[in-house]
């Protein structure tokens, strides 16, 4: 069944197969796949107590858990936020709307480094927000978790925007005509549609932050089993030309971002068959 | 309305048109400069950009006295290591200009791009100026701190950058350290006070000027550890709500220089690259680099600019560590000293 379609493929309507997929695969290869074998390539160098030794020092495992605890916690936060903002930004008409729309997309322009001094700035002990409050955000790792999210906001917002613009009104009034009531409708029919954009948004989000360093840099205060990310003792390592530790590190996150991608991945097809079914 | 639009458009052109000759202009300009004279890159660690900016000009004017050629300086700036990194990754530079000797040694030992010795090419260990680690305080010193034991007394808190990735932080972690050497200390008490001052860091910043913003503008820690070469420039920035402690001695930061044999072999420009490292022992170059509040190594020009730059006792990595290639491999690789210590502070 499979076989036979692909071999239909080859008198597809749509032409350019072969070439598009060359393409494809040669830009993959040269953006993609080059570097990253590289990355495990050098990793071949070392001996395997050497790269267990430069991967499972405390230290380093102490980093894993804060990026990846913080990443995860952040895109959390940016999955349930997002959808807020991403409502507002459908749903409702009012001024200034396109401003906001706008803004949204500010943490994918601006530059890490930037949003980081500005992030410290605002909510160190003396900043303008961080005075008024009674825990300290900044150089902790709550301010790793708040870079995390500022920088993962659009992720979220920008996947889910075209689906909840697709979905249309008359559904839910449906659902209300049906005896439902708001909250039932939010979970029974618009969150199932939703679904699997916010999965998306979720992944791109915790994605993106597993590998931030510009922005964290600043406001985690680098304290060593505290709130150093696993980038910076990748570039620690490459301080003292270890570039075979640097790298050993790097294939752990690697590894481990692309599985905990695949899982997502796997839970969303999850959900999409659920509701086809449903 | 459909007027402005035509006009919009044609001025649109226009300045396509415009920039376009622009661009122009300027691959013309930059490959009449190319045939003119031979081209320098030097490759420098970030917080020089100010000195080379006056430097450069200075050398070319007495270098087109001298031998009638123009030469074009083209300058890189960033973290010490960071540099040392591109060029042995392929960065051309003809001549290097960093703040700590390891950075220069590398280029030797890994990438063969010039002799092990090069240190011993031009005088003063090939560092035409230095600058010593200090201590800033808060105006008035409510802390009473006056010497690095102060450091480690509880209850200080005191910003210092990274010392896995910063000079400068390294350079902290040394001057305390020898500070007890040079006082007849032992190792082990060397190795108690540097705990007790690296307890009270509040925060790590990955470079020199983040630590001086986290200290002058976050209003966070007791002290400041920096260079005495930063010193000004903080209080141009910041107002003088600061004070600077000279600590009874403290390391001699030299910032050695060297010309890349392979790639001015390669180039041609050999010549050139070892005239402007020359020029920078010039008192002209000399004079200039004291303005920047580095000291220069000209005792007549030190004592001319002798208020900026008070008496203290200092010693120098090669006296108390082997030099800084040991130094990183005893003290700030993995799992040396300074991890050790950490993990101790830790528990």
């Amino acid at each position: 069944m499979v076989l036979s379609r692909a071999l239909h493929k080859r008198y597809s309507v749509l032409p350019g197969f072969d070439l598009a997929l060359g393409f494809t695969l040669l830009y993959l290869s040269f953006i993609v796949l080059i570097p990253l074998a590289a990355a495990f390539l050098k990793t071949f160098t070392m001996s395997w107590p050497a790269f267990w030794d430069a991967v499972s020092s405390p230290r380093v495992v102490a980093s894993y858990r804060l990026t990846f605890g913080a990443s995860f916690a952040a895109a959390l936060v940016n999955a349930v936020f997002g959808l807020v903002v991403c409502w507002v930004l459908v749903r409702y008409e009012f001024v200034g709307k396109r401003l906001i729309d706008a803004l949204v997309d500010l943490p994918f322009a601006l530059p890490t480094a930037v949003a980081g001094i500005a992030l410290t700035a605002l909510y160190s002990g003396n900043g303008w927000i961080g005075r008024w409050l009674p825990f300290k955000v900044s150089f902790t790792p709550l301010g790793v978790w708040l870079a995390l999210t500022f920088i993962g906001l659009p992720f979220v917002v920008r996947t889910l925007q075209p689906v909840l613009e697709d979905l249309p009104k008359e559904v839910e009034e449906a659902a209300a005509i049906l005896g439902a009531t708001r909250l039932q409708t939010f979970r029974r029919v618009i969150l199932p549609v939703l679904a699997p954009a916010l999965l998306t948004g979720f992944s791109l989000a915790f994605a993106r932050a597993l590998g931030e360093y510009g922005s964290v840099i600043f406001i985690a205060g680098n304290l060593p089993f505290v709130s150093e990310i696993t980038p910076l003792l990748i570039i620690t390592k490459l301080e003292q030309y270890d570039y075979a530790g640097a790298t050993a590190i790097a294939v752990v996150m690697l590894t481990s971002a692309f599985v905990l991608l695949l899982a997502i991945n796997g839970l969303q097809a999850w959900t999409r068959s659920r509701q086809g079914r449903g | 309305m459909r007027f402005t639009r035509t006009r919009s458009v044609v001025s649109r052109r226009v300045a396509l048109v415009r920039s376009a000759a622009a661009a122009a202009t300027l691959a013309f300009a930059s490959a009449a400069s190319f045939a003119a004279g031979p081209t320098l890159l030097n490759v420098s660690y970030d917080v020089a950009r100010e000195l080379y900016k006056d430097i450069n000009p200075a050398f070319q004017r007495a270098y087109k006295q001298q031998s009638g050629e123009d030469v074009k300086i083209e300058q890189s700036h960033g973290g010490s290591s960071k540099q040392a990194r591109a060029v042995l990754d392929g960065l051309e530079a003809d001549v290097v200009t960093m703040n700590q000797a390891s950075d220069i040694d590398v280029l030797a030992t890994r990438g063969k791009l010039l002799p092990a010795d090069w240190a011993k090419r031009l005088p003063n260990n090939s560092a035409p100026t230095t600058s010593v680690t200090v201590i800033l305080v808060r105006k008035g010193n409510p802390k009473g701190i006056h010497d690095w034991a102060d450091l480690a007394r509880p209850g200080t808190s005191v910003v210092i950058p990274n010392p896995k990735v910063t000079g400068n932080g390294r350079y902290t972690y040394v001057a305390a350290w020898g500070s007890v050497l040079k006082a007849g200390g032992t190792p082990a008490q060397a190795r108690e006070l540097v705990r007790g001052i690296f307890a009270n860091v509040p925060v790590f910043d990955g470079g020199g000027r983040a630590a001086t913003t986290t200290f002058a503008q976050r209003g966070i820690g007791d002290a400041l550890c920096t260079f005495e070469s930063e010193v000004n420039l903080i209080e141009a920035e910041f107002g003088d709500g600061f004070e600077v402690v000279y600590p009874k001695s403290t390391i001699l930061a030299e910032n050695p220089v060297a010309v890349i044999d392979k790639v001015v072999d390669k180039k041609g420009t050999r010549k050139e690259a070892e005239a402007y490292l020359k020029f920078l022992w010039s008192d002209e170059a000399q004079e200039i680099a004291a303005r920047h509040q580095l000291r220069p190594r000209s005792p007549a020009l030190l004592a001319r600019y002798a208020k900026g730059f008070p008496k203290v006792t200092t010693f120098t990595i090669d006296e108390f560590f082997g030099g800084w290639t040991r130094a990183q491999k005893e003290h700030f690789d993995d799992g040396g000293i300074y991890d050790q210590i950490l993990a101790a502070a830790k528990k």
